[in-house]
């Protein structure tokens, strides 16, 4: 049977733009590039089954191929339901345990100091990189002990006090690794008079969506969506995301490739900065002191996809005594589950080689970055700390505070 | 002066032309075909290559809708690779006579064709992108064609086994001794020379052009040219053909062909001296339009990639008529008998998928006529490239590791060839033709084995240009290739490139809007705003 949902592919005028563009393609010959893997064999695939490429599996859905087309082809949703569709599953232990933040995060938080310690032993790294092709080379985030959901159920400060509100998507990341961020955001919203609503959630399903894990994503999502829009309550409340791809995913993955309904919620979410933004436009802006900080701004794909680099970007620009270096747009090549995986490992270390060395050109003290995958990458690769644009903010209003 | 000596010369490379000089050669009669531009460059190649059960003509032509059955089944065998068996469909629309839906199952048992009534669940789930507003739905052995695939492979064959073939070759005159025909003078084209065959027995097997080569013989045959137009979509829409139950008319059915669909067709009665000049008419496209997006609404939303148009080689029995009350049966003239004109045959009328059959009788009468006792064995003999059932995918794959997209589109174009051309080699790491999956191995394996002298040639071998980019990338690869391969110098590979584009300009002009306007605009850039290849001064009139 022929699908014939995103025809879009229909529109390519062969351009070959977006294989410029493609991260992947540049480092290896292994991958054909988006045009080919997308519009060009779209059209044999819907003629035969048969005639898929093996090569779609190198695409790191960076979606940098769709920022860059200028007929509006979804190149990498294409590739995505390609790969899921049409390319040969094989079940592996290790995709299935990679694709299950919730599932780990809750497992690693419950012993995080054990789970920190052992992840790090040479033995448990070469078992990792030999069993479960795991990368040697690659450094793990650090697991949390607890979660962030707990601490906001419990410790959080009384937001009833806050006549507007925000509901945070906090995602599997500020949840299990890095509860200081999402702690960060709720000192910064409430600097701002606005109040934190967090809901229960499940992981946004980027993970599973990489992995071919498509029923489990539309199950999480379908939870995802209800939960949301239950929070929403009161007309005007947003919801936002302190990461770029799980915001990406509520917005668009979520209607384009898993083909769910999201319209309750779609108009209300907002990549973090934007809603800053938003804010500050209006006028309310957090009093702040000088943060003193030479950082490098490092924007991440999914960001530049949705457009969202000028917002944060701006955000930044009102931290006083933040001297920023923009770099040059590219690629880290982490990709979320990609850079962690052996088969693909060296193709992501020189994707992001370039960017590693504008880096260390920049001279500078830390990176800002929006995405928690691309902290991870820079922060393997290079000497420097990556903060989130929060986090900086925070700094800034605590110097005022002190 | 070049001179030949053979026993059987074969006027036209159409599929009849090939077909016969593949029976002949098979039957060991020394035969030279001639074909004034490529093979399957003439009606052969211009319709929408569907592999009749015979259904579409079993209501009112019996005859043709017996041989169509007949036919179908023996090409399903020797033609595996050029052929699809997608199956078909008839369906009546709301607004047909419901009538004829079991005229049609009547007819079509009569005639011997398996056709079954299927409940439009079944038709919808079988074709989910069809008109779910079907009253009826019966399905029959349809299938896909692939023309110049056909007609290549015929050649192929034969001269494999020693046949010889001239194409972008004009026939200047018959020579005649006495009242027979003894041979004929040429003009190469592409070499720029005059060359002299004779032979005992002159096949004329031009299709339409026929009518003239029976002028240079001093006979008198009138063909009746009927034009039919065709669009094509630039993805599959449907697997299955797709026709609508009702009296043959304009827009009524939909073929898969390889990667794209084709809507068809019109007819239209044209002049004898308008077949040089075939357009496609505004008005013919909006019906193929319209009455295909009846059959399957998603017609609408597709880009159109181009619309052409072939003439029907009817022959003219009485009158002025319709094109479509015309026996599109086969016309066999021994001109001994008719007109006293020795040594000289015409076979006209007939369709693609009778080819063989038409080939057949007319070696029947050629060997008759050399008392060559050998019986035709076309029918038992697959086709080059059609030895073996098709193998899987897979065992190719390991053997080259070539991506599956390519291995896939080569062996269904060539078959069993693909051994020959997806060798483990640089040239088939790399892609000319990135729509259709071209390597730089089968344009040269084409250029070496199918009698390719221009780009449009090889086209025609391989579907280099016939994508959604209508040679936007592949063109100015290919004509690189000529030089490299030694098939061409810089200079014709230039003029070669123009004429290509210029082709393909003529077929998209026709629907030249949304996408396809944008594709052009776009192309335009490269080959005019970046190569200048406007400027290129007009061939020496030899092509």
């Amino acid at each position: 049977m022929i699908n014939l949902e995103n025809i879009s592919f229909d529109h390519c005028i062969k351009c070959t733009v977006c294989t410029i563009y493609c991260p992947v393609a540049r480092e290896t010959h292994l991958f054909p590039g988006p045009k080919q893997s997308g519009p060009d064999t779209e059209r044999l695939r819907i003629k035969d089954p048969y005639l898929v490429d093996d090569s779609l599996k190198y695409c790191s859905n960076c979606k940098r191929c769709e920022i860059a087309c200028p007929s509006g082809v979804k190149i990498a949703d294409l590739i995505q339901v390609a790969k899921f569709q049409h390319l040969k599953k094989k079940i592996r232990v290790r995709d299935f345990f990679m694709s299950r933040t919730d599932l780990v995060g809750r497992l690693a938080t419950f012993m995080s100091f054990l789970t920190n310690f052992v992840i790090n032993l040479l033995p448990v790294k070469f078992f990792m990189d030999v069993i479960l092709k795991i990368p040697f080379g690659r450094s793990f985030p650090k697991y949390a002990s607890g979660t962030f959901h707990g601490w906001a159920k419990k410790k959080m400060p009384d937001q009833s006090k806050f006549r507007t509100k925000a509901v945070y998507f906090h995602g599997c990341y500020v949840n299990y690794n890095n509860h200081q961020l999402g702690k960060d955001l709720v000192d910064v919203l409430n600097a701002m008079n606005i109040g934190v609503i967090t809901e229960n959630e499940k992981c946004c399903g980027v993970p599973l969506i990489a992995n071919g894990y498509i029923d489990k994503a539309k199950k999480n999502a379908a939870h995802n969506i209800q939960a949301l829009s239950r929070a929403l309550g009161e007309e005007g409340t947003r919801i936002v995301s302190t990461s770029s791809s799980c915001s990406y995913a509520l917005k668009y993955e979520y209607a384009n490739l898993l083909e769910l309904n999201n319209a309750t919620i779609y108009d209300k979410v907002d990549y973090i900065t934007k809603y800053l933004y938003s804010q500050f436009e209006t006028g309310n802006i957090p009093p702040m002191k000088p943060v003193n900080l030479r950082a490098a701004y490092h924007s991440p794909c999914h960001l530049e996809r949705m457009g969202g680099v000028i917002y944060t970007i701006n955000v930044l620009k009102e931290i006083p005594g933040l001297d920023l270096v923009i770099l040059h747009s590219e690629c880290c090549g982490i990709a979320g589950t990609y850079g962690f995986k052996k088969e693909y490992y060296e193709i992501s270390q020189s994707i992001g080689a370039n960017l590693f060395r504008n880096i260390e050109k920049a001279d500078v003290e830390v990176v800002i970055t929006d995405c928690e995958t691309c902290k991870m990458q820079i922060e393997m690769n290079t000497p420097y700390e990556v903060l989130h644009p929060v986090q900086v903010l925070a700094r800034a209003i605590k110097n005022n505070t002190r | 002066m070049n001179y030949i000596e053979t026993q059987a010369i074969i006027i036209g490379g159409g599929a009849t032309g090939a077909g016969t000089l593949r029976d002949l050669t098979l039957r060991g009669i020394n035969s030279v075909l001639i074909e004034k531009n490529d093979i399957a460059s003439g009606t052969t190649g211009r319709n929408h290559g569907l592999l009749h059960s015979g259904a579409r003509y079993a209501v009112k032509d019996l005859e043709s809708a017996t041989e169509c059955i007949a036919e179908n089944r023996i090409l399903k065998k020797i033609a595996r690779h050029c052929v699809e068996d997608t199956g078909g469909l008839f369906v009546t629309l709301p607004e047909d006579d419901p009538s004829y839906h079991g005229k049609l199952l009547a007819s079509c048992k009569f005639a011997g064709i398996p056709a079954h009534e299927l409940s439009t669940k079944e038709a919808l789930a079988l074709e989910p992108n069809l008109n779910p507003d079907i009253l009826s739905a019966i399905r029959v052995p349809d299938g896909t064609i692939d023309p110049f695939r056909l007609a290549s492979a015929n050649v192929l064959d034969s001269t494999e086994r020693g046949g010889r073939i001239f194409t972008h070759c004009d026939v200047k005159s018959l020579i005649k001794e006495g009242s027979a025909v003894k041979g004929v003078q040429c003009y190469d084209r592409v070499k720029g020379m005059d060359f002299e065959i004779r032979g005992d027995i002159v096949v004329n097997a031009a299709g339409v052009w026929g009518q003239h080569i029976c002028g240079l013989a001093g006979v008198e045959l009138k063909m009746f040219p009927s034009k039919g137009s065709m669009v094509i979509i630039d993805y599959r829409i449907n697997n299955i053909v797709v026709n609508r139950c009702r009296v043959p008319a304009d827009g009524d059915i939909i073929v898969p062909g390889d990667t794209v669909s084709i809507i068809g067709t019109t007819s239209k009665k044209i002049e004898y001296n308008e077949i040089e000049r075939l357009i496609v008419d505004d008005d013919e496209i909006e019906v193929l339009l319209a009455d295909g997006e009846k059959l399957i609404p998603h017609v609408s939303k597709t880009r159109v990639l181009r619309a052409y148009c072939g003439v029907r080689p009817l022959v003219d029995i009485s009158g002025d008529i319709k094109g479509r009350d015309i026996s599109r049966g086969i016309v066999l003239v021994d001109h001994e008998e008719r007109d006293s004109t020795g040594g000289f045959i015409t076979i006209a009328g007939g369709k693609l998928m009778t080819y063989r059959l038409m080939a057949e009788m007319t070696a029947n009468l050629v060997a008759k006529k050399l008392k060559v006792k050998k019986k035709c064995s076309t029918h038992r003999i697959p086709l080059p490239g059609s030895e073996k059932k098709i193998q899987p995918m897979k065992q190719i794959k390991k053997f080259t590791g070539i991506p599956g997209s390519v291995t896939g589109s080569t062996l269904y174009r060539h078959g069993q060839r693909v051994h020959n051309i997806l060798t483990k080699d640089r040239k088939n790491y790399g892609l000319i033709c990135e729509c259709e999956m071209v390597t730089a191995g089968e344009i040269e394996y084409a250029l070496k084995n199918l009698n390719v002298k221009d780009i449009v040639d090889l086209r025609r071998r391989t579907r280099i240009g016939m994508g959604p980019c209508q040679g936007e990338l592949c063109s100015y690869r290919a004509a690189g290739l000529f030089v490299e391969f030694e098939a061409a110098g810089a200079k014709d590979a230039n003029i070669m490139l123009k004429d290509f584009l210029e082709e393909r300009w003529k077929g998209i002009k026709p629907i030249l809007w949304g996408d396809s306007l944008r594709e052009t605009e776009f192309t335009y850039w490269i080959y005019q705003g970046l190569f200048g290849l406007g400027d290129i001064p007009e061939g020496d009139g030899k092509k």
